[in-house]
């Protein structure tokens, strides 16, 4: 059963960072939200495995507290 | 030359002093059966009952059968049951069959899902066919029966569990009576007075959503195809949804969002300009049926109680998307009607019920898991998720991984019954999809040199299918298969011949030729390899060898015999 990999394996990270938030330029706020959510879901789909994709949704809302009753 | 089509919606059945009326007795009549209901469900439980030779009686408040837009879209599952119960061919030759369903996203058409994408089976994936209709057929066939009783305008007012029955109070225009069941079935619909009387609740959640679906009747162009639209130009940022069904009627559903006003949408005046913006302006065409839905999936937590069960929308319902409601009520029918009726033989213990409950119980899971994530893809119930549907129908256009994500509804498939007391586990190793509680797939076949096709072969009861290889068998092996049929429980031996192989066979063993292979490759067999069958055509065991003490621990296991 894979695992997701927290060890550094982006080629080129400061490349990627700045390619990252280079893609939200003159974006509005609505705007950028999308362009997150396509992004998840064709990140998600190269990764591929369910396990692999919990993994890593349980670890990004680690830490985010839930507010009741939104 | 066909006849008039009756009209159903239209047809009043005739209410019938019951016998017990008046009865100097001071008990009520018993009854083996009783059903509550004679809606698709109650119907089908009523048929498969005493065709089986059990003795039904079956209560309907009312005198008609339903009117105006209610289940269309029947699933080759539901046809495969309503060719065991005789009414198929009628059924598939008044609807319309249909396998594609397109969706669209604005302007493009973003994906294509074919339902049966394989030859070789008897039924198409759907028919299209109003439940007016479906009813009818169901209840000319259900008249004709000798051993089951329709009484209409006979309302069940109260429900009184016994130690070995239930004692019903009925209403009827002469005045009230009552009569006892061994078992009672209620098929009472969604508003359930019979769930009701007993105090039980069927719980879940409703869709934050309006819907206008209107039945409309016109001469169209489009294709007997389900095709549904995500934000097109003529319904901006909603969904639409059409069907072809008989008689040039076309079911169109319309999302309005949960701030409509239900009264004010269901004005023609207000529905009108909807549909000519679908169909052109100029489009010529006349209402049959208009209403405004809201959609909930709910279940009750236990199908049974005590000696009263529940089947179709009385103990679960779904939103529509998917068509699992009708259908799901139907396969109820099929998993209940061999189970009560050798409960009532005393060939099984009245436990065999219980399974009842916890087989539909999981597959109604099932249904409203799949029915509960298409109602939330068509009416994301936060903002984020309506972001998510958006990504997902925007990467659709071009990204084929986005089409597989995008869902309009993942139409009604039958359950697997994973993990069911009454399977036998796997031993010997088989790939495909025929695995104990699978249930079992057509393909065709030749009976006696004519073409046939395979499931129509089993369902009479308990069916073992041997795939013989292409010398002869040995005479120990069909004396075994054939000493199959005077078992406690009879079973019905089969034996599988490949294709131009030889089909007579001593002491009238049937014999059937699997005239395409697909028979032997849909169930990933060998010569040797067993299958077991339920008398609801769900597969309960299979080996790779035949071994008559296995088909007996089988038999025994899938009827709390063990």
């Amino acid at each position: 059963m894979a695992t997701l990999n927290i060890e550094p394996n982006i080629t080129q990270s400061d490349d990627f960072y700045e390619a990252l938030i280079e893609s939200h330029r003159d974006l509005d706020a609505a705007q950028s939200q999308m362009v997150n959510a396509k992004l998840v879901l064709l990140l998600a789909n190269h990764i591929g495995e369910l396990d692999v994709l919990r993994e890593a949704l349980r670890r990004a809302r680690e830490g985010i507290e839930a507010v009741r009753d939104h | 030359m066909t006849p008039m089509s009756q009209d159903y919606q239209k047809l009043e059945l005739n209410y019938v002093r019951p016998t017990e009326f008046g009865a100097r007795t001071s008990s009520s009549t018993r009854h083996p059966v009783i059903i509550v209901g004679a809606g698709p469900v109650g119907l089908a439980t009523a048929i498969d009952l005493a065709q089986q030779g059990v003795q039904v009686v079956v209560l309907d408040d009312d005198n008609k059968l339903s009117n105006g837009s209610r289940a269309i879209c029947f699933a080759k599952r539901t046809l495969e049951i309503f060719d065991r119960l005789g009414c198929g061919d009628r059924m598939v030759e008044k609807g319309v069959s249909w396998n594609v369903g397109k969706v669209f996203f604005q302007d493009d058409h973003v994906y294509t899902f074919n339902l049966l994408a394989e030859n070789g089976h008897s039924r198409p994936a759907f028919i299209n066919l109003q439940q007016y209709y479906v009813e009818g057929f169901l209840y000319e066939h259900a008249s004709r029966l000798p051993n089951l009783d329709l009484r209409w305008k006979n309302k069940v007012t109260a429900v009184t569990p016994k130690a070995d029955g239930v004692e019903l109070t009925i209403e009827t225009p002469e005045g009230n009576y009552t009569i006892e069941g061994s078992y009672v079935v209620a098929c009472d619909g969604a508003r359930s007075p019979v769930r009701k009387a007993l105090g039980l609740e069927s719980k879940g959640r409703t869709f934050r959503d309006r819907f206008l679906i209107a039945d409309v009747k016109m001469k169209a162009d489009f294709p007997a195809e389900r095709w549904f639209w995500f934000d097109p130009p003529f319904h901006r940022n909603q969904s639409v949804l059409l069907h072809m069904q008989p008689d040039n009627v076309w079911r169109i559903d319309f999302q309005l969002g949960w701030d409509a006003d239900p009264e004010v949408e269901k004005r023609p005046e207000n529905v009108i300009p909807r549909i000519k913006a679908l169909l052109g302006h100029d489009a010529q065409f006349d209402f049959e049926w208009v209403s405004v839905y809201t959609f909930s999936c709910l279940r009750m937590e236990k199908f049974r109680h005590g000696r009263v069960l529940f089947a179709g929308d009385s103990a679960h319902g779904v939103s529509p998307f998917g068509a699992r409601g009708a259908n799901s009520g139907i396969q109820d029918a099929d998993n209940l009607a061999w189970k009560l009726r050798l409960v009532l033989e005393g060939k099984a213990p009245d436990r065999l019920l219980d399974t009842y409950a916890s087989e539909r119980e999981y597959a109604a899971d099932e249904n409203i898991l799949n029915s509960t994530r298409a109602t939330d893809f068509i009416t994301p119930k936060s903002e984020v998720s309506r972001l998510f549907r958006d990504a997902v129908l925007k990467l659709s256009k071009e990204h084929p991984f986005a089409r597989k994500l995008v869902n309009s509804g993942r139409l009604s498939v039958p359950s697997t019954l994973h993990g069911s007391a009454l399977n036998t586990p796997d031993h010997d190793t088989f790939s495909g999809f025929m695995l104990p509680g699978a249930p079992a797939t057509d393909a065709p076949v030749s009976v006696s040199g004519e073409a046939a096709w395979f499931l129509n072969q089993t369902g009479e009861g308990f069916t073992a299918l041997y795939f013989a290889g292409a010398d002869a068998i040995d005479g120990a092996t069909v004396a075994a298969l054939n000493r199959l049929k005077y078992g406690a429980i009879a079973v019905k031996p089969i034996v599988v011949v490949p294709q131009g192989g030889a089909t007579r066979l001593p002491h009238g063993l049937m014999s059937i030729e699997d005239r395409e292979g697909w028979l032997a490759q849909r169930f990933d067999a060998c010569p040797g390899t067993t299958y077991v069958i339920r008398p609801d055509q769900h597969v309960c065991a299979r080996w790779r060898q035949f071994d008559p003490s296995h088909v007996e621990a089988a038999i025994a296991r899938a009827t709390c015999n063990a």
